[in-house]
């Protein structure tokens, strides 16, 4: 920490504050300096590809030559597309499962783990650490230890008499062994702002309900829970979108099959773009994604700017 | 556990404890143990599986059903992987694109990020909100136009490609902007009288203060360098600029007999990530929960 400098104690001479002023004004070129770069990457690489996309997704484009104009041919078609609905629901159905029980579970761990025990570091990191590792290396993981002939669960299977499974090479699974590996990554996530959260629930509060003769569950549903519902709320918000996005760990496991069990939306559009290649057929369903996804947000900041005025009411 | 340990050799051993071990260890030993072991046990397993994995012979993974422990320790995957495969290359190239991206953020973010606390300029506003109204626009979307400007400027199969859109995120400009607004103003405004430039003024004072939200940055920016697959796969084809996850899941996918060389690569690719995190926990996780808390 650097000791205070000289005039910051002493009255600020005005010839000085002129010359301030002044100064400020002729910054202009240091300040678009100082942002340039920032400007230039986030908006080349970020506002005009928005618009390019937009414009791509009126037309019929390879990658390589140039592009021609279909009007609204690519969303026509895209709604017909069986193999997108099947990428919607299985994204949707992906996400509904995944969502609320990596929040419930985090949650539950949070609260298990927030009380003065031993240990409770080292649980905290075990909880977390898978959600550092790729979903590249998580998926490689998992192909190997569910590996139908040479994985280790079934070997498990085996030791306890049940028979083998198919896991990520059987269609009815798949998408179940996808939410079970996600669960076991990103849970860490919810238990650990839940946990940061528990800290800062007002230990007045709790204390009072006690005195009023609160017991351990009218504690959780009446003072605790209404307390963490901003953190629910952005988890909800935050997992949901990270999970219509899910594409690496399909990629990895899957490659969207069996049988189109696990195509997502993500794979449908990276598979539409850079395998089958056409680009703007890709590009229209990353704007329907990006729709839903902007939905998504607009609904939880609806919500979320009601509940913090019902809890300034209050 | 320290159930077994006798009492006078515990007391000893916590005279030589620093205090605050002393003080975690005499906290109770709860009956929540009972629930939480076998839970974390349960998170832990499949990085145990990996490590073992790792170290086993080709012959018992292969044979039916399989080992669930070696007998003993066989470096021949990581042999393989660092000897005939380019593994070490794919290290060296995930390695250059984090380091770039990670001190680009740093960087431009506080530049960026300082110029917009602090400085007012005409457009600062418009520019500012456009920001952060990129923060909402999924890659799904920027990332069919990314590759036709990625090819239009040739960088296609390079690093380079892998290098320029991750220079500088939003994230990085808005987390700093927040952080340098929350510190005390009169510190800048006295060197500034004093008739220090604006870089100077950032530099030595602004940034020692902002150790914290640079070390969010860092720790975020390495972190999704690092572990992204989505981008390196559209924009590289070449094997020679595979990044590691990039390399991994290709080499999965070419020697899927070779499980104990595929565990090996894994490992490798994890590591450093794993280190990163066993080292700076209390980083990841500060930056983790606050980017979380305030998103």
């Amino acid at each position: 920490m650097p000791s205070l400098p000289r005039p910051l104690t002493l009255p600020p001479d005005p010839a000085g504050r002129r010359a301030l002023r002044r100064r400020r004004r002729g910054e202009t070129a240091t300040a678009w300096a100082f942002v340039f770069p920032a400007v230039l990457v986030i908006l080349g690489l970020s506002v005009l590809p928005v618009i390019w996309s937009l414009l791509l997704s009126f037309q019929a484009n390879d990658l390589v030559t140039p592009s021609r104009w279909v009007g609204l041919d690519n969303y026509r078609a895209l709604s017909q597309d069986p193999n997108f609905s099947q990428a919607v629901r299985n994204t949707l159905l992906y996400t509904l499962l995944y969502v609320p029980l990596s929040i419930v579970i985090g949650l539950a761990l949070a609260l298990a783990l927030n009380r003065r025990i031993r240990f409770v570091g080292l649980y905290r990191t075990l909880f977390f650490v898978p959600f550092v590792i790729s979903a590249t290396a998580q998926g490689v993981l998992f192909s190997f230890i569910l590996d139908p002939d040479f994985g280790a669960a079934n070997s498990v299977l085996h030791h306890l008499g049940i028979s083998p499974q198919g896991f990520l090479t059987d269609s009815s699974q798949a998408l179940f062994v996808l939410v079970a590996i996600t669960l076991w990554s990103g849970t860490g996530l919810c238990t650990v702002i839940y946990l940061a959260a528990l800290q800062d629930v007002e230990q007045s509060l709790i204390e009072a309900a006690r005195l009023d003769g609160a017991g351990r569950w009218h504690l959780l549903r009446h003072v605790t829970l209404p307390a963490l519902t901003p953190v629910s709320v952005f988890l909800l918000l935050w997992q949901t979108i990270q999970s219509l996005q899910v594409f690496d760990l399909v990629y990895v496991t899957t490659k969207g099959g069996p049988l189109g069990s696990t195509t997502v939306i993500v794979y449908f559009i990276w598979e539409q773009a850079f395998k089958n290649f056409t680009a703007g057929y890709g590009a229209a369903a990353a704007y329907v994604l990006a729709l839903a996804l902007f939905a998504v947000g607009a609904v939880l900041r609806v919500t979320r700017g009601r509940s913090l005025r019902t809890k300034a009411a209050a | 556990m320290t159930a077994t340990t006798t009492a006078p050799e515990t007391a000893a051993r916590r005279t030589t404890r620093p205090a605050a071990i002393r003080r975690r260890l005499r906290l109770p030993f709860s009956g929540w143990h009972a629930l939480l072991a076998p839970l974390a046990l349960l998170f832990a397993v499949p990085l145990i599986w990996l490590l073992v994995s790792s170290v086993m012979s080709n012959a018992e993974i292969n044979r039916f059903p399989p080992a669930l422990w070696p007998s003993g320790i066989d470096l021949g995957g990581y042999r393989y992987v660092l000897g005939n495969a380019m593994f070490p290359r794919w290290l060296l190239n995930s390695a250059i694109v984090s380091a770039v991206a990670v001190t680009s953020n740093l960087v431009f973010g506080a530049l960026g990020g300082y110029a917009f606390a602090r400085m007012r300029f005409r457009g600062s506003r418009t520019l500012l909100v456009l920001m952060l109204a990129t923060m909402a626009v999924p890659f799904q979307l920027t990332m069919i136009p990314t590759f036709l400007v990625m090819k239009k400027l040739g960088l296609i199969d390079t690093l380079g490609a892998l290098i320029v859109p991750s220079l500088v995120t939003p994230f990085a400009v808005f987390l700093l902007r927040q952080f340098f607004l929350s510190l005390p103003r009169e510190l800048e405004e006295a060197a500034w009288i004093d008739g220090c430039s604006r870089l100077r003024v950032l530099c030595s004072i602004v940034l020692p203060l902002a150790r914290p939200a640079l070390a969010t940055v860092a720790v975020l920016t390495f972190l999704t360098t690092w572990n992204d697959l989505t981008w390196p796969l559209i924009a590289i084809n070449h094997d020679t600029q595979y990044t590691l996850q990039l390399g991994l899941t290709t080499f999965q996918g070419q020697h899927h007999t070779r499980w104990s060389a595929v565990m090996a690569g894994n490992v490798l690719t994890v590591l450093p990530v794993l280190v990163a995190f066993l080292f700076a926990q209390k980083a990841f996780i500060r930056s983790v929960t606050s980017s979380g808390l305030k998103g």
